[in-house]
């Protein structure tokens, strides 16, 4: 067992309960919810067990719809989000990404802010479809992405900022 | 056979990516082609759990404006003590439209829904109370929803907010029937659907529940009417109904045991059979 693994459970069970208590109740204009929860896949290690990753996050978005009554689109979302993982490193990163040291809990530069950009929407998108699963909801699956996509990405930065463990 | 191995070695990761994203959205395309029969729902003994320690710590929160809701229920209930021919104004919880006490349950909400497409309510009274799914939910105000599954302490119910949900209900003054669904657009409004042209419907009349259902019994509030309008498909009203509960804000409610229930459809099913 190194630290590694432990933080990473810490993280799974903290976020979720967070995601649970405070930021499922939060209804901004009755439909707005930001779902920080995803921080786990993105603060994941980068060059971690990715087998690990994906079924992890099977298993954070099943207690997610457990708890929320919705089936399993959660659990659809967070597993596309941690299988494409690596491509958005590479198109947030560059190519090489694996040989950097990309420390995503760190200050805020463009590239891990295109990384948490482009992760929250593609996980966003994915569960507000799969919620809607009719096409005459476009223009609402497409509000909803946006707005909750702005207050998951304004929640995720802050929760990164409050868990930073050195300060400059 | 040396190559299946390889292959399935090689490409592990995407063989188990593409295993869980089947199970997953099995999970979800269940969820949405049936009414019940869910495989993950929050009438088990983890989240029913968790969702009944928020709920405390929320009720503790909140007891300023439930004291208040006391004192004008007490007040209230006073005032029909003292001027009993008041009775016929407001209907007393316990003998709910011909409903006897005995086939009440009292139960709390301790988590709802209603930001998303297909809402759903938590309660804190299951099977081992005598809750069974099919039963009707209401309020002092008006229909909540019918009951989903049940574990032996929790239940859940699909809210009047949810898509899926379509239950029978009529005009207060004539009888022309139509079924409630919901357009997933305002939590405080509801869609009367089918309800025949001949129907002579005003903005302010009364909604009630119809009796063809077996789930609710006849005559319970649940809106009234705010626009009617012509679906130009089918010719038939839709109405805009305006509901009496405030459908983000729930705490104590009532299910309904129908004693007929089970008589009715065994009838029906009978009929069927012939």
């Amino acid at each position: 067992m190194n630290s590694a693994l432990l933080v990473n459970i810490f993280r799974f069970i903290m976020l979720l309960a967070i995601q649970i208590v405070i930021f499922n109740n939060m209804n901004f204009l009755g439909y707005i919810s930001p779902f920080p929860y995803i921080l786990y896949i993105i603060l994941y290690p980068v060059n971690s067990n990715r087998a690990g990753l994906i079924f992890s996050s099977f298993l954070l978005g099943l207690t997610m719809d457990m708890f929320c009554n919705s089936g399993g689109i959660h659990a659809t979302a967070c597993v596309i989000l941690a299988y494409y993982r690596p491509y958005i490193f590479k198109f947030s990163f560059g190519l090489s990404y694996e040989y950097q040291t990309i420390k995503l809990n760190d200050s805020l530069t463009p590239e891990r802010f295109s990384f948490i950009l482009v992760s929250v929407v593609l996980h966003h998108i994915v569960l507000f479809v799969l919620e809607a699963f009719q096409f005459k909801f476009i223009w609402d699956i497409l509000l909803r992405t946006l707005f909750s996509s702005i207050f998951t990405i304004i929640t995720s930065i802050i929760i990164i900022y409050l868990i930073k463990p050195n300060k400059r | 056979m040396q190559q299946i191995f390889n292959f399935i070695i090689r490409n592990s990761n995407r063989l188990l990516f593409l295993l869980l994203l089947g199970i997953s959205l099995a999970l979800t395309i269940q969820s949405h082609s049936y009414h019940r029969s869910k495989v993950i729902s929050s009438a088990n003994f983890l989240s029913g759990g968790v969702y009944e320690k928020i709920n405390r710590v929320n009720e503790y929160l909140n007891l300023r404006t439930e004291n208040d809701e006391l004192v004008l229920e007490n007040a209230r209930l006073k005032s029909l003590l003292f001027n009993k021919e008041d009775t016929t104004k407001l209907p007393l919880p316990d003998t709910i439209k011909g409903v006897k006490p005995a086939d009440i349950i009292v139960s709390k909400v301790i988590h709802n829904s209603y930001n998303s497409h297909e809402n759903f309510i938590t309660l804190n009274s299951g099977a081992n109370e005598g809750v069974k799914p099919d039963m009707g939910v209401i309020n002092s105000l008006g229909i909540i929803g019918i009951i989903d599954d049940t574990s032996p302490r929790y239940s859940t119910v699909v809210s009047i907010l949810n898509m899926k949900s379509r239950i029978n209900a009529k005009l207060k003054k004539s009888n022309h029937f139509g079924s409630l669904t919901w357009d997933g657009v305002s939590t405080g409004f509801v869609q009367l659907r089918d309800v025949p042209r001949l129907a002579s419907v005003r903005k302010g009349d009364t909604i009630v529940t119809g009796g063809q259902s077996v789930i609710f019994p006849e005559g319970i509030n649940i809106g009234t009417v705010e626009t009617v309008y012509t679906e130009t498909k089918t010719s038939f009203y839709v109405i805009k109904v305006k509901l009496f509960n405030d459908m983000t804000n729930l705490g104590h409610v009532y299910i309904i045991k129908s004693r007929d229930r089970e008589e009715l459809i065994n009838l029906e099913n009978k009929k069927k059979n012939e």
